[in-house]
């Protein structure tokens, strides 16, 4: 769950980084290279859009950049257009090899063109494409005349697919040079030869990993696996801007490869290595190569519980094409495509891939003064995470607690944060500790009257926050934001003790803050645009996704797990035992079993929310007894960080064992089951359903602003099912009749708690009616 | 009429000035102009400051720069110094007891003579009474010892100084893993037989995997080598350019030595071995066998090969500076004054190497001296394409401006008057000792060549980067 999630984050991040650069360098780019390069032959350069076609001596170079646009998408035109340019070097006497590179910095190609697949209706549409995609790739292959695709930037999907057809690649060893795969995280299959070529180039394990985890894949490992033949390093300031020359750079490295390769003075296979040799004789026993399946397949279950049928679908198209042959491989690839592309799992991730794309944005502008100095009142788990998140893009970050232990360990913790990733070589030493620079820790309010944005994350306790908000406000200066990390209490009434209001702003960040990639950025009636944009802002520089969502009590994702909660309590009340409840909860697609969640949240946290909002909503949050959770901490079961709660949990243990001492609570308050409701499946639904319908409560109450920014937090905040694309994904494909009828079957059990809200009834009402259209 | 002359073509634009170098040429060959050329020069400013000592270098000798692995190869540091210490006492005859301080610089340290200055001067037979430092800054080491020891003069502290440098690439230390290291010191500390036993248990074959001292970058990771590659890259240099820019180097190095101009080189007797009495890595080669060189860095199609490298040296270079007043007192005849000096520093990671291009304006404006007044250049030659990066640099409006603040380029220094004895290309270059050799090159040039300033300057790891105006002392 965690690796699609961030999967799916890289995606996005790769279409939406360096918006900047690229814009300055697409105005100037083709300009420069019109004038600057002396082509010998240049045919028709001005009637195409996506690719720019030229020849220098005996090789063809072929430059893609699509207009208007951040990023290659292979589509149709894109695609038609390099079929007539490669036409024409085929048939041409005086080409000899071909070079293929992207001209549109940290760009290769990013992937298919979505839309392209959207817009089919049938699995046979989509097939079709598939096809044509292979076909014009098999030509490729099959060119007689060396042609090297030179990748800088996102080589993903269709791109990676295109450059793996070429005789040879060279990449450049960039940071925004990754190549992967990522069609699974979309709920489909790479489309256009990948599942057939790629085994035969990096090995069948490696293959499988790339497209069943959809993993990005830096230049320096894909030079390690094979997957390219030659790195480039990305240049520094010369005569031109960096990013422009190491373009041209990589050109002029791909033109002599693509001159060695045409003499044959280079040849593109390469030496493997003794481990590989060993595995593919290995892999040529088809014995051995049923067991290899077998193990994927069973990991992949397992992972997956069936509720994602593209990993199992990738498999099976990879045998088909080893054991069969590369025309069944082929054809079997296309029409899994076609069937994948048609499920609602793979509506529902395409979906929330949309919906990430513009949770990454900043529609509230960019903000008056952008913030430079971040103070972090606070350095618990959640604040030294804010900090961490923060130091690591280059914010100066003040981090304050009020004891010197209290703020060693939440330094320690950002140090840790930073060196784990060391650990991995994600980072050198040396940058991490020019990132760790970032941090001051201290124990006063030094260097607030610096401050661009105040960030506080002590105890949830209104008396508290309100005491730093008044100690914040003596000494930041006037344009300082006040943030707030909190889950429940409500940002009005911590604004109410503010001098300046419309600078309060609730941001609402998910544990682990380096790893939950949701912040909920919370608005109260007084708090200005600017404030919002600015936090907005920040976030985004913290790598978040982001919903602004109004105040209220539980804001969006504390309202909507609250109830959930409360069902999760009646449930073990009424017998079911944690262990069940768990597997019946991540069997319907949750990454965390339901009982677990209460234990890795905390029961005290879970007690004072439900206490809290219980008060509110009154008899719509009912169900289980908060009883259960008093008792429990009475008796000291506070989840994982007390070591007990539901589960036991021990260091260095992995399987958690019962904690039998909660037998005697559930039993001494038990609740009658109703056996009519008490099926796994009502189970399951009884938990789901009062999650959606307050979601969509939500959305009828104008807490939240689109339905896609309801579903982004409840999957990134959450954990809700990702296949099934969020609450109001789930709605829109599972249909709003089916969920009504749930829900009116578990009121007559249960009575107002079930009751489905006006606009779920709506929907239920017109099938025409959609949250997304 | 030259006056004239220059005014004219000076007000020219800015495109002519290949015309003008042109004709400019062949005007400064002839003899007769020359002397009147001179006479101009002279007449320039001199860069002494009001309430500031007059600085001086009385003269300064080295080692012959050997490849490493070759007659210097079983010495350590502080011999290679002491040679130069030696030779500079015999070239200047200064008494011993005048010297009042001594500081060298070097770059990979010999951890038994980690303060090389001290025991090379003690060996050298200085009084014991001099105290003596040693400083590094890679390759700018004896460059910062030549300006820590004008700090001391010119503040008064000091008015007679030794400043040198030495390096001793043939024996570097190799040091056991931190993982041995830590075993030998707990078992240093260890009381008991059991407590002993206990930590060689720990003991796992893989301590004994040594550890080398750094090539490459610490902040960056990067060789120098690869860097000066992607920096030859950045700036289009092909490969033909850097190894006719190499071939360069080594054929005037050759004609200097061969024409005896290299008077600093100092004889020194090995011990077991012959006299070293030359410089031994100066080859000429021709271009075609360069071109036979694989690319050392990046491979398969890099530019930057074992052949426009500066290659790994062993020598130590000294120099003797003084207060003018102090010099002349003494009877001596200075060689050059050391005028304004700069350093800078810039990113480690893709500006490695352009030191000279920062540092080389910044000390121009600082002296109020224009490119033109320069007569003599000595620039460190660390590879071929760093020296051409950094003169296409300098001759670039939009690197100057996007990188350097400036409104317009700093200006290419004139080829013919580059480095004319050869360079740490073809002389080599030992770390530590190259700055010295660099002054007394455009000390020794501006005597021979005649004119009045000399700039040197340099790249050094880290980023950083020095130049300095060397100022002729008058006939």
């Amino acid at each position: 769950m965690r690796k699609m999630q961030k999967g799916l984050f890289y995606l996005i991040w790769v279409t939406d980084r360096n918006p900047i650069i690229f814009q300055k360098a697409s105005l100037v780019l083709p300009l420069l290279r019109y004038i600057c390069r002396s082509f010998t032959r240049s045919s028709a350069l001005l009637t195409r859009t996506h690719i720019n076609y030229g020849v220098r001596g005996d090789v063809a170079v072929i430059r893609i950049n699509s207009p208007n646009s951040k990023v290659n998408t292979l589509s149709q035109e894109l695609h038609s257009e390099f079929m007539e340019v490669m036409n024409e070097v085929w048939s041409s006497s005086q080409i000899r090899s071909a070079v293929l590179i992207s001209t549109k910095p940290g760009c290769f190609i990013a992937g298919a063109d979505l839309n392209m697949l959207n817009s089919c209706t049938t699995s046979q549409e989509v097939t079709q494409i598939s096809q044509e995609a292979q076909k014009m790739f098999e030509k490729l292959e099959k060119s007689t005349k060396p042609v090297v695709a030179a990748i800088n930037g996102s080589c993903l999907g269709g791109g990676l697919e295109l450059a793996i057809s070429c005789q040879y690649r060279i990449a450049t060893k960039d940071k925004k040079t990754v190549l992967g795969s990522p069609e699974v995280l979309l709920g489909i299959l790479p489309g256009a030869g990948a599942t057939q070529r790629l085994p035969k180039m990096v090995g069948r394990p490696a293959a499988f990993d790339m497209m069943l985890t959809g993993r990005g894949i830096r230049a320096d490992r894909a030079k390690k696996m094979g997957l390219v033949d030659q790195l480039v390093e990305p240049l520094g300031p010369g005569v031109k801007p960096p990013e422009e020359r190491t373009i041209e750079y990589l050109e002029e490295v791909a033109i002599t490869f693509a001159k060695g390769l045409a003499d044959k003075k280079i040849t593109p296979k390469r030496d493997k290595g003794l481990v590989e040799k060993l595995t593919s004789y290995a892999l040529s026993i088809p014995f051995v190569r049923q067991q290899i399946y077998k193990k994927v397949e069973e990991k992949v279950r397992k992972q997956t519980k069936g509720l994602y049928p593209a990993p199992l679908k990738i498999i099976d198209v990879v045998k088909t094409g080893i054991e069969q042959g590369s025309t069944a491989g082929y054809l079997s690839e296309s029409q899994t495509f076609g069937e994948l592309a048609m499920t609602k799992e793979s509506k529902a991730l395409m979906g929330l891939y949309r919906g990430q794309t513009q949770c990454k944005k900043n529609k509230f502008g960019a903000p008056q003064k952008e913030v430079k100095q971040l103070a972090v009142v606070g350095a618990g788990l959640m604040g030294a995470g804010i900090a961490q998140v923060s130091v690591d893009k280059g914010l100066q970050t003040i981090l304050k607690d009020t004891t010197l232990p209290a703020l060693g360990r939440g330094q320690q913790q950002v140090f840790k944060g930073l060196n784990d990733k060391v650990k991995k070589k994600t980072l050198t030493s040396f940058e991490r500790d020019a990132m760790f620079s970032n941090l001051i820790g201290q124990l006063d309010y030094r260097g607030f009257e610096k401050a661009d944005m105040v960030i506080e994350a002590v105890f949830e306790d209104l008396n508290l926050k309100h005491r730093v908000l008044k100690e914040a406000e003596a000494v930041i200066p006037d344009h300082c934001v006040f943030a707030s990390n909190t889950s429940a209490l409500p940002i009005g009434e911590i604004a109410t003790v503010s001098k300046r209001p419309e600078k309060v702003i609730g941001m609402h960040y998910f544990s682990p803050v380096d790893k939950m990639q949701l912040l909920e950025i919370i608005t109260t009636e007084k708090t200005s645009k600017d404030t919002t944009a600015s936090a907005v802002d920040v976030g985004l520089r913290q790598g978040k996704v982001i919903i602004v969502v109004k105040d209220g009590p539980g804001f969006y994702t504390t309202r909507c797990l609250t109830p959930m909660m409360s069902e999760v309590i009646r449930i073990l009340q009424e017998g079911v035992g944690p262990k069940n409840l768990d597997s019946l909860t991540t069997s319907f697609g949750f990454p965390v079993g339901a009982a677990t969640l209460v234990d890795e949240g905390g029961v005290d946290v879970a007690k004072h929310v439900a206490e809290n909002l219980g008060k509110m909503f009154g008899e719509r949050f009912a169900g289980g007894s908060l009883e259960v959770l008093m008792q429990m901490i009475s008796k000291g079961f506070l989840g994982r960080k007390s070591g007990k709660g539901f589960y036991i949990y021990q260091e260095g243990v992995k399987n958690k064992n019962l904690n039998s001492d909660m037998d005697s609570i559930l039993a001494s308050l038990k609740m009658p089951s109703q056996p009519d409701v008490s099926s796994d499946e009502d189970i399951q639904y009884r938990l789901v359903t009062r999650f959606v319908n307050e979601a969509i409560l939500c959305l009828q109450e104008g807490v939240l602003a689109t339905p896609a920014e309801g579903d982004i937090g409840a999957v990134f905040g959450l954990g809700f099912p990702p296949c099934l694309g969020g609450p109001f994904h789930f709605v829109d494909l599972y249909g709003a009749q089916k969920i009504v009828d749930r829900l009116r079957k578990y009121e007559t059990a249960y009575e107002k708690q079930f009751t489905p809200c006006q606009l779920l009834v709506d929907h239920a009402n017109n099938p025409n009616k959609k949250f997304y259209q | 009429m030259i006056s004239l002359l220059t005014y004219t073509l000076k007000n020219l634009p800015n495109t002519s000035k290949w015309a003008l170098r042109f004709c400019m040429r062949p005007l400064s060959s002839s003899s007769q102009l020359q002397a009147a050329a001179a006479s101009q020069t002279k007449s320039k400013k001199t860069l002494a400051k009001p309430n500031i000592r007059n600085i001086v270098v009385v003269d300064g000798v080295r080692t012959p720069f050997l490849l490493s692995g070759t007659s210097y190869k079983d010495l350590m540091p502080h011999d290679l110094a002491r040679a130069a210490l030696s030779g500079l006492l015999h070239r200047t005859s200064v008494p011993k007891d005048v010297v009042d301080y001594i500081i060298f610089g070097t770059v990979i340290q010999e951890v038994k003579t980690s303060n090389v200055a001290r025991e090379a001067a003690l060996g050298a037979g200085f009084s014991d009474k001099t105290p003596a430092h040693t400083v590094t800054m890679a390759c700018i080491s004896s460059n910062q010892a030549m300006t820590t020891a004008v700090g001391l003069i010119a503040s008064g502290q000091c008015d007679v100084v030794v400043a040198g440098g030495v390096e001793l690439m043939s024996d570097i230390p190799i040091r056991h893993s931190r993982k041995m290291r830590k075993m030998m010191l707990d078992l240093n500390k260890a009381k008991t037989l059991a407590q002993r036993l206990s930590i060689i248990s720990k003991f796992r074959l893989n301590f004994l995997s040594p550890e080398l001292p750094a090539v490459s970058e610490f902040s960056t990771s990067e060789t120098m080598g690869h860097s000066a590659d992607r920096l030859a890259a950045a700036f289009a240099i092909s490969r033909e350019e850097q190894d006719e820019y190499a071939l360069r180097s080594h054929s005037l190095a050759k004609k200097a030595q061969d024409e005896g101009l290299l008077s600093d080189v100092v004889p020194f007797k090995v011990p077991g071995r012959d006299t070293v009495t030359q410089d031994n890595g100066i080859r000429p080669s021709s271009l075609d066998q360069m071109a036979k060189l694989k690319p050392a860095f990046i491979k398969p199609y890099g530019t930057v090969t074992a052949a426009n490298s500066s290659f790994l040296t062993d020598g130590a270079s000294a120099v003797l500076i003084m207060a003018e007043e102090k010099a002349l007192a003494m009877g001596y005849k200075p060689k050059a004054y050391l005028r304004d000096f700069m350093y800078v520093s810039q990113d480690p990671k893709d500006q490695l190497l352009l030191g000279p291009t920062y540092a080389t304006p910044k000390v121009l404006e600082k002296a109020g001296l224009t490119m033109n007044d320069i007569d003599v250049f000595e620039f460190h030659e660390a590879f071929s394409g760093q020296i051409l990066a950094n003169l296409k640099a300098m001759d670039s409006d939009w690197f100057a401006q996007n990188y350097m603040g400036r409104k317009a380029k700093v200006g290419l220094p004139p080829l013919e008057k580059f480095n004319n004895w050869g360079g740490s290309l073809s002389l080599g270059h030992p770390f530590g000792a190259t700055g010295c050799r660099l002054v007394m090159a455009a000390a020794n040039r501006l005597r021979k060549e005649g004119g009045q300033y000399g700039l040197v300057a340099a790249c050094a790891a880290g980023g950083q980067g020095h130049a300095m105006i060397v100022e002729a002392y008058p006939k």
